[in-house]
C-alpha cells in the first residue's frame, strides 16, 4: 500500500514489482487482431487440447456462428462471431479493396446473404466484391421465414462479420490478483497472472474481482479457472498453444512491448487503407487497468465484441474504499459507546 | 462501416449495430430500446421482471449477453454477512453491559456474539468452492484483498469472542478451579478486545462487495459500510431486547434504533445514487429481499421505541423483526450485485456515461 503505483497508475515492470529479479524475462503477451480473425476457432480447439481444459458442453446458442458464448472457467479462448449490416448504398469496398485481401474486412457474399435472407437473387449491392466463400449466414431452408419481416434489415443483404478471439487480459493491474486472499493466483516471471490449482480455495473473489469478466469457478471442481497463458510452454521457450495454431496469426504472441509497436503500426496501416474504425483495445499502458498484457485490435466499439468500454481495477479505489469503512466503524464504536450513556 | 471514415463514429447507431439480417438469428439483439431490457437475463425464474425507473437508454452489446461472471457467491455469504455483522454488534454491546454492570445483557450478548460467529464461520466456508482448504487463506496476510483482511481481523476476533462467551459459560462446579477464575479474570480483556476489533468485522464485508467489478456493490462503495455497520447494530439491538430483561436492555433499544435509522437513510441515498445500476435495487429478489427488510427493521424500531420499556414479550418480537431484518438487508445486497452482472447494461451504460463526460479513465 506504501507504492501506491502498485496497485494503480503506471507501472512498467509488473513482474519486477512483484519481487523478480532484475534477470526476469520481458514481459509476454498476447496481441490480438481482430481485422485478420477468420473465426476458425483453431485457437479454441488448441487451448483445450494442450491445458487439458474439460468439456464444457455442446450449446447451440441461436445467436450466430458463436456456440461457445463467452469466456469461462473452461473457456479460455473464445471466438465471437458478430454479424453486422455493413450499410447500403454507395459501394463500401470499391473493387481496388478486393485485392488488399485481408487488410480489409471480411465480408459476406451478398449473393449468398440474400439467399438465406430470403431477398431475390442478383438485387445486390455493387459493394459486394469481397467473397471468401464463406457459407450463408442463415440455416438452410430459412429463406421462406425471414422475409421482410423485419424493417431493419440491412439493405441489399450486405452484411459484413467482425470476428474476435477473446482471452484472459492478463492485465497490469489485475483486479483477481489484488483480491485473491490464499496467494493463488500470482504473477509469473513473464507478467502474466496464473492460478495455482493446488493453493486455490474456491472462494470466487478473482470471478468477481475482474472487470473484464474472463475467470470462473468451475462446477464440479471448485476452483477458478482462466487462461494461463500457457506458462508451462513459454517456459520452455514455446509460444501459446492459441497463438500457435492461429492460420492467420491473428493471434501474434511476443514481448509486449514488441506488439505494441507492431500494433500500433497495423492500426495506422488499417487507416491508410480507409478502415479507419481500426482501434487498439487494451494497449494503452495508462487505461484503467495499466494496459493489458493481452490487447485487441478491433473493428468497432468494444462492447460490440462483449468488452466493457472502460474497465477500471477495483483495487484502484482501495483506501477510499477503506475511509468509508474506516468512518462507518467509527460511528458504530461512537454510537456503541453513546448508547450506554443516558438514563435506563 | 462507412468509407467516408470521418463520420465514422457519428454515425446512428444502426448503421454498426448488430441486427439479424437473416432468418434463423433469434431476437437477441444487442440494442435494447425501452423495455428491451426484459428481454434479457432479468426476467427471473419467477417471473418478475425489472421495472425500468428511466427509459432504458440505448447500448450495444454482444447479443445482448452478459459481460462479467456472475458471482460464485450464494445465499450463505450473505447469511455469514449477518452473522458477522450481528456478532460484531454484539461484541460492543457486551463490553459495553460489562463496563455499566448490566450482567445479564452482558451475558447474552456475548453468548449470542459467540453463537453468531460460529454460525457465520460454518457459512463462510460452506460457501467456498474446495472448502477443506479454508485454511489457505492463512498462507498470506495480503493488504489488496479485503477477504484477506477480514480474515485476519477474525482470526483475532474469534478467540476474543470466544474467551469472553465461555467465561460465561463455565460451569459453576468449575468456576473455583484455575483454568475456570484464570477464563473468568480474562473474560473483561478479552471482551474488550472483540469490542475493538467489532467496528472492523461489522464493516470489513462492505469492502469486501465494492471492490469488484459488480456495478451495484462498487458504484455503492460510500453507503454500503454504514448499512453494514448500522444493520449490524440494529441486529445486535435485536438480540439484546431478547436476551435482556427490558430494566437493562435500553442500550440494546437505543442501538437498534441508530442502526435501523441509519440503515435506512444510508439505503435510500445508495439506491438514489448511483445511477442506472440503481435499478436493480427496486427489481428482482433484490427488491423483495430489500422491501422486506426495510418493513421489518421499521417495524422492530417502532415496536421498541413504542412497548420495547414495557413488556418483554414485545421488546422480544421487536427483537426478532430486527433479526429479520438485518438478514434480508444482507440478502437484498447479495441480489442487488448479482443482478447488476447479468445485464451487460449495467456495464456498458455507466462506463459510456462516464467516457462522456470525462473520457476514458486514466491512471494519474
Amino acid at each position: 500500500m506504501a507504492d501506491h503505483h502498485r496497485v494503480y497508475g503506471p507501472e512498467t515492470d509488473p513482474a519486477g514489482d512483484s519481487g523478480y529479479g532484475p534477470d526476469h524475462p520481458p514481459r509476454k503477451g498476447f496481441f490480438t487482431d481482430t481485422s485478420i480473425c477468420i473465426g476458425c476457432k483453431a485457437c479454441e480447439v488448441a487451448c483445450k487440447q494442450w491445458n487439458d481444459v474439460p468439456d464444457d458442453g455442446f450449446d447451440l446458442l441461436g445467436m450466430s456462428y458463436d456456440n461457445t458464448g463467452a469466456l469461462g472457467a473452461s473457456t479460455w479462448r473464445h471466438v465471437a462471431f458478430i454479424e453486422q449490416p455493413s450499410g447500403g448504398g454507395p459501394p463500401e469496398y470499391p473493387p481496388g479493396r478486393a485485392g488488399t485481401g485481408f487488410a480489409g474486412l471480411p465480408v459476406g457474399s451478398a449473393e449468398r446473404g440474400s439467399a438465406a435472407g430470403g431477398r431475390p437473387p442478383g438485387s445486390a449491392g455493387p459493394g459486394s466484391v469481397v467473397d471468401l466463400g464463406m457459407p450463408g449466414s442463415g440455416p438452410p431452408g430459412a429463406a421462406s421465414r425471414a422475409g421482410g419481416a423485419r424493417g431493419a434489415e440491412p439493405p441489399e443483404g450486405q452484411f459484413r462479420w467482425l470476428m474476435s478471439s477473446d482471452v484472459c487480459k492478463h492485465c497490469t493491474h489485475a483486479g483477481c490478483l489484488d483480491v485473491c486472499p490464499t496467494g493463488a493466483l500470482f504473477r509469473t516471471e513473464f507478467g502474466t497472472v496464473v492460478v495455482q490449482q493446488d493453493i486455490c480455495n474456491g472462494c470466487g473473489y478473482c470471478v468477481s474481482g475482474c472487470p473484464y469478466g474472463v475467470i470462473q469457478r468451475r462446477e464440479g471442481d471448485g476452483r477458478a479457472w482462466k487462461c494461463t497463458l500457457c506458462y508451462d510452454r513459454l517456459k520452455d521457450g514455446l509460444e501459446p498453444a492459441c497463438a500457435h495454431a492461429c492460420p492467420t496469426k491473428s493471434i501474434q504472441f511476443g514481448d509486449l512491448d514488441e506488439l505494441r509497436e507492431r500494433a500500433a503500426a497495423r492500426v495506422e496501416q488499417l487507416h491508410e487503407q480507409g478502415v479507419t474504425e481500426a482501434r487498439l483495445y487494451g494497449a494503452d499502458p495508462d487505461d484503467g487497468v495499466g494496459g493489458n498484457g493481452a490487447f485487441f485490435l478491433l473493428l468497432d466499439e468494444p462492447e460490440v465484441y462483449g468488452f466493457p468500454p472502460d474497465p477500471v481495477v477495483p483495487t484502484r479505489d482501495i483506501r477510499r474504499m477503506w475511509t468509508f469503512a474506516g468512518l462507518a466503524a467509527a460511528a458504530l464504536t461512537a454510537v456503541a459507546a453513546a448508547v450506554f450513556g443516558g438514563e435506563g | 462501416m462507412s468509407r467516408r471514415s470521418d463520420g465514422n463514429r457519428a454515425q446512428p447507431r444502426e448503421q454498426g449495430d448488430y441486427r439479424p439480417s437473416a432468418a434463423g438469428i433469434g431476437d437477441a439483439v444487442e440494442r435494447r430500446g425501452p423495455g428491451g431490457g426484459q428481454l434479457g437475463p432479468l426476467v427471473r425464474a419467477d417471473g418478475s421482471r425489472e421495472q425500468a425507473m428511466v427509459p432504458a437508454a440505448e447500448f450495444r452489446s454482444y447479443y445482448g449477453r452478459q459481460i462479467l461472471k456472475t458471482p460464485a457467491w450464494e445465499d450463505k455469504i450473505a447469511y455469514y454477512f449477518f452473522a458477522g455483522g450481528l456478532s460484531g454488534g454484539s461484541a460492543l454491546l457486551a463490553a459495553g453491559a460489562d463496563l455499566t454492570g448490566r450482567p445479564a445483557l452482558r451475558r447474552g450478548a456475548r453468548v449470542g456474539g459467540l453463537a453468531a460467529l460460529a454460525a457465520g464461520t460454518y457459512f463462510l466456508i460452506a460457501d467456498l468452492g474446495r472448502p477443506e482448504r479454508f485454511h489457505h487463506m492463512l498462507r498470506v496476510a495480503k493488504p489488496t484483498s479485503p477477504m484477506s483482511m477480514g480474515t485476519w481481523m477474525l482470526a483475532g476476533y474469534g478467540p476474543a469472542i470466544g474467551l469472553a462467551a465461555a467465561a460465561e459459560l463455565v460451569p459453576k462446579r468449575w468456576q473455583g478451579t484455575v483454568p475456570g477464575r484464570l477464563v473468568r479474570a480474562l473474560a473483561r480483556p478479552a471482551g474488550l478486545a472483540a469490542a475493538a476489533l467489532a467496528p472492523g468485522v461489522a464493516s470489513y464485508g462492505a469492502v469486501l462487495l465494492s471492490q469488484t467489478a459488480v456495478p451495484a456493490w462498487n458504484a455503492g462503495h460510500e453507503e454500503m459500510p454504514f448499512i453494514f455497520t448500522a444493520s449490524s447494530a440494529a441486529s445486535a439491538g435485536g438480540l439484546g431486547m431478547i436476551v435482556a430483561p427490558v430494566s437493562e436492555a435500553a442500550p440494546a433499544r437505543r442501538l437498534a434504533t441508530y442502526g435501523a435509522v441509519v440503515e435506512l437513510a444510508a439505503s435510500q441515498r445508495l439506491e438514489r445514487r448511483v445511477g442506472v445500476v440503481g435499478e436493480v435495487y427496486s427489481a428482482g429478489p433484490a427488491a423483495r429481499y430489500l422491501q422486506r427488510a426495510s418493513t421489518l427493521t421499521a417495524a422492530g424500531v417502532l415496536g421498541s421505541v413504542l412497548l420495547g420499556r414495557r413488556s418483554r414479550i414485545a421488546a422480544a418480537a421487536s427483537g426478532l423483526a430486527l433479526l429479520a431484518g438485518g438478514l434480508f438487508e444482507r440478502l437484498g445486497l447479495l441480489h442487488a450485485g448479482i443482478q447488476s452482472t447479468e445485464d451487460p447494461k449495467y456495464v456498458v451504460e455507466p462506463q459510456r456515461q462516464r467516457i462522456a463526460e470525462h473520457g476514458p479513465s486514466r491512471a494519474r
